[in-house]
């Protein structure tokens, strides 16, 4: 249990994978503009991250490994994760119209996403059984949400301010990126003094 | 007549490389950008393995440019990506192990390059096979030199080091000063990467306006290949413009 917990505090927190390790930075900046489209495409990558993982975690375990075919994991993860994106679309459209209104517009933009296909292959790297592979996924679609929450309520203060011109838009965003990420170092280490013991 | 041909083809080598540098102009495949530049091979290795990547998937998206029918062309360039990736994962661990190591994760999201895709879309369906791999190419090195430059600074600052030589501490040495060169370390962390490619391009956004060269940049939705299917961007779009949002307005 305590292994579990260290894993998912250890992805939101220390190994964060917007501010940390860099995978998801076009969403992190394209859609942390305004707080409801930062929610809303966070609760999207938790889903397909979790529902992914869930998915390759099995085929890879059953079916590429006693079959030899680990080589293929890239070019199956990238389809399956095409395919489970349509198929998820489809459904909440046909079945759960509101859920599909609040999170269906953000899905296209996920199969893409190098968060959710990283996710997934890192499980695999880290040799985590399918509890832990679980907990990863989610863990790390909750740590992308706190930082696009996070970061949202500092491009709101951005937007007053006014840099130099050069730095106008993008720059600017990225430097602050930075001093965000930045805060996220003090985490580093914590998670093993919590839950190591 | 040919001369003109193969200035357009000079002119299509060399676009990637500042005018349409992928990195700092089109913004697109930030992340390997700011993941892999702490040092400048590590830079270089990710440039040079997604140029090989892009070389390879523009020529034969190229080619099969009239087979794929729209309808199902992401997927099917998707596929074509993958399995160039898959080639290049089975390469580098079997005779480049210590630059497998360097990129670990990045090299299978080499797939999920948004630069690939994007020139797929963009450039590959749309021309010939010899103008795709020369676009290829091109951009590529773009991508690689933009690397090279940003893991270079990283590097310099952070560690003192420049292709694992010891600048400045070598400098110190022949100027027979006492001193050693004190690394900012904050500078090779993930805070750095951010702070140096916010820096970089507010230089390159400088030079524009001295050159009257000014370009529109946005993030994520613009220049992102599945802009057209994905509704989540015209409303992220929207959004920007009722607030001022974040873009640079030319």
């Amino acid at each position: 249990m305590a292994n579990l917990a260290m894993i998912f505090f250890g992805m939101i927190l220390v190994n964060n994978y917007v501010l940390v390790q860099f995978l998801g930075i076009c969403p992190f900046l394209g859609v942390s503009k305004k707080l409801d489209s930062a929610v809303g495409m966070s609760c999207a990558v938790i889903f397909v991250m979790a529902l992914a993982t869930a998915v390759t975690w099995p085929i890879y375990t059953y079916l590429l490994v006693p079959g030899g075919l680990a080589y293929l994991q890239t070019i199956v993860y990238i389809l399956i994760i095409a395919v489970l994106v349509q198929l998820v679309e489809i459904i909440l459209k046909k079945f759960l119209p509101p859920l599909y209104k609040a999170l269906g517009v953000y899905l296209p933009l996920i199969t893409t996403n190098c968060a959710v296909l990283g996710v997934t292959i890192s499980v695999i790297d880290e040799g985590y059984n399918f509890a832990e592979a679980m907990v990863c996924a989610v863990g790390a679609g909750f740590g992308f949400m706190l930082a696009m929450v996070l970061f949202s309520g500092v491009r709101k203060r951005l937007e007053d301010a006014k840099p130099p011109k050069s730095f106008e838009g993008l720059p600017i965003t990225l430097v602050s990126a930075s001093i965000t990420s930045l805060s996220f170092m003090g985490f580093g280490g914590i998670i093993e003094n919590i839950f190591g013991a | 007549m040919s001369e003109q041909a193969k200035q357009s083809k000079l002119g299509i080598l060399t676009n990637g490389l500042l005018k349409e540098n992928p990195s700092l102009r089109l913004v697109l495949g930030t992340c390997p950008t700011l993941a892999l530049t702490t040092m400048a091979v590590n830079g270089v290795g990710m440039g040079l393995a997604a140029t090989f990547v892009l070389v390879c998937s523009n020529m034969a998206i190229s080619a099969l440019r009239k087979v794929i029918p729209d309808k199902v062309r992401l997927p099917a360039y998707i596929t074509v990506i993958a399995a160039f990736v898959t080639v290049l994962q089975m390469v580098v661990q079997a005779f480049l192990p210590a630059l497998d190591a360097a990129l670990g994760l990045y090299l299978p999201l080499i797939v999920v390059n948004c630069i690939i895709l994007g020139r797929a879309e963009m450039f590959a369906s749309k021309h010939g096979i010899v103008d795709s791999a020369l676009d290829g190419v091109g951009m590529g090195l773009g991508f690689t030199l933009t690397l090279c430059v940003m893991g270079s600074i990283r590097e310099l600052l952070g560690a003192g080091t420049i292709f694992g030589f010891a600048l400045f501490d070598w400098l110190f040495g022949v100027l027979n000063l006492p001193i050693t060169y004190e690394p900012m370390t904050v500078l090779i962390t993930p805070p750095g990467g951010f702070f140096v490619f916010g820096c970089l391009m507010a230089l390159v956004i400088w030079i524009e306006y001295k050159t009257n060269n000014r370009i529109k940049r946005s993030i994520g939705c613009e220049g992102c290949p599945s802009a057209g299917a994905c509704a989540g961007c015209p409303s992220a779009e929207k959004a920007e413009a009722d607030g001022k949002g974040g873009e640079v307005n030319g």
